[in-house]
């Protein structure tokens, strides 16, 4: 694998580029500015991010550079997307909850921006060394993300321990890793792929062990049970909008390699990692509907949340089909406005330290009708429940898996999600059936109500008229090859 | 028209929603005239219907998602038009009902009943299984609130209740929907209906189906949700429940389970039978020791179903239309059973039977209007139940003498739990606090009146209302007398 000059092409690389300047440029714009200049750097991250999006979209066709270990095309550029919309939202949002809790020093924006960076190299790599590169800069960044608060000790412990389970996973896909390159003698997804390919390829023990290495590392950082342990406890440790982006960035950026990686580099071994994706997405489905069921702590309760709907997501992955491809970009989108504006709601209801846990939304619905209202409306979108967003991601992925002819995934999907119900349900009832407790009021900056406005929009809009997102995520799906 | 029809309360809910503040009385006149409305706009809907064509009529269709075979589609035909009437016409009512009753959140109840109507008229209306079952689900929010926010004291279980028992059998439907129209090509539902299909395809098509309209039905033994729901749901809650909400599971039947799986259909008649003629005995059984009255009503409700699906599933003509019929019928006396219980719970606050008693010395009028659902209600010559019972119980002996039999037993149950109730709240010694009661006020006349025309109406004359559906149903049992799976072998 020799890299010529002429394979350098950086237009493909321009938004990843464009962070990675500006990055820098509001780390040294943060160090010369004092306390009160915070706020440029708060927006300037914001513009910077929204101007990256205009880039990504203004990109076209698909292509590679270093040697094909750079790729870009049209499913990665939407996922770019997503994965920016899914860092700047939280970023607008969290200006309050940033000044409150001493999180202000401008560092913050700028290591988010780096974890940023380190998901959209992994939506874009074609080898399993940029693919590490990546991943390993998104964690790294969200360690130090979850310990930011540092008026918290659970923050603290959030980020040791992401850090150290983290560690472990990215060495189990580093160890992954290594063993194909021990049977392939490459990493670049084209050359395993193709030997994948070969019966030689086929048949080799150790590739094998190396592509169920690589998914279990995979697994870690999208939070599928059973490899799940860490999310409920980083989840609650670490500061609300880092959660928010937390709980929706990585696993983006997770699905955008998984794309490349199940459906390119082992296509040809489809019939050993179909099973354990199913076997993934089962578990994580019944773990996030059951466990979440005794929860009593919102961020916990949306960390099950976010394990089941991985276990939805994964499906699409098993059908192995556009459609379940597709079926993953619908609902990623559609999961992200709904966690963002949940988390939206739980940052404004934070300025009295209440919202992390349900009982905080005791009886919410007769003090603020309309944000209860609000948020009941993302709950019954979780839950699925029509003619809402969630529900058309979850037709989106049911029906991919019933056209792959898996019909008892479908239905342990199903009966996972009417369980699943239950516990959104809770909030719901808590909110409108309990009576109010004292004083609770929230608190929306201007970001914040933006976020969660566009978010509840979002979610109302789609969920009747989903005709552009399933015609935007189609038309990426169709340019794939 | 019959999008008009279906989201004129939607946007009336809106506008309520938006534009009413702090004024409870300008959102109950604002929610009984869009109800209103409503209403005439849907006898419009009648005045433009030919029933002497079985064909869907008022069609609409617009591309919804035309990437996965999704279109709006709409239209009706005389077996899912009287739902609609039938919906509309009690929406009204229910809102009148909940006049005085319904102190709290009056906005917030007006705009949840109203976006009810809109989802329940859509499920009649719509002719896209997906757009059906995104209605069907959506009824389940309003429906919630309704039962938790404006219920009685256990009103937190007996919501959730209601809400996952038919969450789970909604789910299972999606999938065989989903397989369903996979497998055909397209969600369409008169394409649908003439798609041959395997038959060990439309078993299994049939299960999923099956786990959520007997949910809904409710259908012993998946019924136990509805006492629960009934007893803490507010007055025009249960009127709704029992009126309209349980025709769904049944029409669910009869616009899909029947016509398009006709040799499932067949496999699964003996099932249904049995299932059916435990829920009358059972139930009726059951109703006989209640000793609250809402529970009571409830549990009869689950009897009289038990006959209709009955009805429905002799796939004979007699039973089919009894059993429609049956359901318009139990819309009318069950919804207005409820409305009387909820006349006196105003007055006294309890639904024991045991703390009635007299109530005729001091309201005659309620009681003379209590005597009449009473008699509609066991089904006695002259009022509406006799004709769709007599109408099933002559389809079910042609169809099998034997659940005949049993059924009729049910009608016998029928009658003792009824009178008896009727007895213990109505006759006897006035009991301590019933001395002080008013007689029906000229509002809860209002309400009555137009029930008690429908009664009488069925009951001496119901060709116009047979009329309605007759040609439908003839064109139903022609589809469930094809026998798909041989289409499949010739093609």
């Amino acid at each position: 694998m020799s890299v010529e000059m002429q394979d350098i092409h950086l237009i493909f690389m321009m938004p990843e580029i464009l962070v990675a300047v500006m990055a820098m440029a509001l780390l040294l714009l943060s160090a010369w500015t004092h306390k009160g200049g915070s706020g440029v750097v708060h927006w300037m991250t914001a513009m910077t991010i929204i101007a990256v999006i205009l880039v990504i979209r203004v990109g076209e066709g698909s292509g590679s550079t270093f040697g094909g270990q750079f790729v870009t095309d049209a499913v990665s550029r939407y996922m770019k997307v997503l994965i920016c919309l899914g860092m700047v939202l939280p970023i607008i949002m969290s200006r309050d909850y940033i000044r409150t809790h001493d999180m202000d020093g401008g560092e913050y924006h700028v290591v988010a921006m780096f974890a940023m960076l380190g998901g959209m190299i992994m939506a874009s790599s074609g080898g399993f060394v940029i693919l590490y590169l990546g991943l390993e800069l998104m964690s790294l960044s969200f360690y130090v993300l979850a310990a930011w608060r540092r008026d918290s000790g659970f923050s603290g412990e959030a980020g040791l321990k992401y850090f150290v389970l983290g560690s472990v996973a990215s060495g189990l896909l580093l160890y992954g890793i290594s063993m194909i390159y021990g049977a392939v003698g490459a990493t670049g997804f084209k050359e395993v792929a193709a030997f994948l390919g070969t019966p030689d390829g086929h048949g080799s023990q150790l590739a094998a062990l190396g592509v169920v290495l690589v998914l279990v590392g995979m697994g870690f950082k999208v939070a599928a049970a059973p490899f799940h342990m860490w999310a409920p406890d980083v989840y609650q440790g670490a500061p609300t909008p880092v959660t928010a982006f937390m709980s929706v960035m990585p696993k983006i950026a997770a699905f955008a390699a998984l794309f490349r990686i199940l459906f390119d580099v082992f296509a040809p071994v489809h019939a050993q990692w179909g099973p354990m994706v199913q076997l993934l997405a089962i578990l994580s489905m019944g773990v996030g509907a059951f466990a979440g069921l005794v929860q009593t702590n919102l961020k916990r309760l949306l960390a099950y949340s976010s394990i089941g709907h991985v276990g939805y997501i994964l499906i699409g992955l098993v059908a192995n089909t556009p459609e379940g491809m597709q079926g993953v970009m619908v609902y990623l989108t559609i999961y992200l406005f709904m966690t963002v504006g949940v988390f939206g709601i739980m940052v404004a209801f934070d300025r009295q330290g209440l919202g992390e846990e349900i009982s905080d939304y005791q009886g919410a619905a007769h003090k603020q009708p309309l944000m209860a209202f609000v948020m009941a409306m993302f709950m019954f979108s979780m839950a699925g429940i029509p003619p809402l967003a969630g529900f058309v991601g979850k037709l989106s992925i049911f029906m991919a898996a019933v056209k792959a002819g898996m019909v008892p995934l479908a239905v342990a999907g199903v009966l996972f999600s009417a369980v699943s119900a239950f516990y959104y349900l809770k909030v719901v009832k808590v909110m409108y059936f309990d009576p109010p407790v004292a004083e609770s009021k929230m608190f929306f900056s201007g970001g914040g109500l933006l976020v969660v406005t566009l978010s509840f929009i979002l979610i109302c809009v789609w969920g009747v008229l989903p005709g552009d997102l399933m015609a935007w995520t189609e038309s990426s799906v169709k340019a794939w090859h | 028209m019959l999008s008009l029809v279906t989201f004129l309360p939607l946007f009336g809910a809106l506008v309520i929603a938006v534009g009413v503040h702090n004024r409870p009385a300008l959102a109950r006149w604002a929610a009984l005239v869009v109800s209103g409305v409503t209403f005439l706009l849907s006898l419009l809907l009648l005045e433009g219907f030919d029933p002497g064509s079985h064909a869907f009529q008022f069609l609409e269709e617009s591309p919804w998602l035309p990437g996965y075979g999704l279109y709006y589609r709409m239209g009706v035909d005389g077996i899912s038009l009287p739902f609609v009437l039938l919906t509309t016409f009690l929406t009204p009512v229910c809102i009148l009902s909940s006049w005085e009753s319904v102190q709290k959140y009056v906005k917030e109840y007006m705009v949840a009943f109203l976006a009810l109507e809109t989802f329940v008229v859509g499920v009649f209306c719509a002719l896209d299984f997906i757009l059906f079952y995104i209605l069907w689900e959506a009824m389940l929010i309003p429906m919630f609130l309704i039962i938790g926010v404006w219920g009685g004291p256990n009103r937190i279980y007996a919501a959730l209740k209601f809400f996952l028992y038919t969450l789970v059998g909604s789910v299972l439907m999606l999938v065989a929907v989903l397989a369903m129209g996979i497998k055909a090509g397209t969600f369409s539902i008169p394409a649908l209906m003439d798609h041959p299909f395997s038959l060990v395809f439309q078993i299994w098509v049939f299960l999923g189906l099956f786990a959520s309209f007997s949910v809904k039905v409710p259908m012993w033994p998946v019924h136990t949700w509805l006492p629960d729901a009934h007893v803490e749901a507010p007055t025009a809650g249960s009127v709704i429940l029992a009126g309209i909400l349980l025709k769904m599971g049944a029409y669910g039947f009869l616009r899909f389970s029947i016509p398009m799986l006709p040799d499932a259909t067949r496999v699964f008649v003996p099932l249904i039978f049995g299932l059916s003629l435990v829920a009358i005995v059972y139930t009726a059984l059951v109703a006989l020791m209640q000793k609250d009255l809402k529970k009571l009503i409830a549990y009869s409700s689950v009897s009289h179903m038990g006959f209709v699906t009955i009805g429905l599933f002799t796939l004979n003509e007699q039973g089919v239309e009894g059993g429609i019929l049956q359901m318009i019928n139990h819309g009318i006396v069950a919804g207005a059973l409820f409305l009387l219980v909820g006349v006196v719970y105003d007055r006294l606050h309890t639904r024991e039977i045991a703390r009635f008693g007299g109530l005729v010395h001091r309201m005659p009028v309620y009681a003379l209007i209590f005597m009449v659902f009473t008699m509609a209600s066991v089904g006695l010559p002259g009022t509406n139940g006799f004709v769709g019972e007599f109408l099933i119980l002559l389809g079910a002996y042609l169809a099998s003498k034997g659940a005949a039999v049993v059924a009729t037993t049910g009608v016998v149950l029928g009658a003792a739990y009824m009178l008896w109730m009727y007895k213990r709240v109505v006759f006897g010694e006035i009991h301590d606090g019933v001395s002080a009661l008013l007689d029906v006020s000229k509002r809860e006349l209002i309400l009555f009146v137009p029930l008690l025309i429908l009664v009488f109406w069925i009951g001496f004359y119901p060709k116009p209302f047979l009329e309605m559906f007759h040609v439908s149903v003839q064109h139903l049992l022609h589809q469930a007398s094809v026998v798909k799976v041989g289409a499949m072998v010739v093609k």
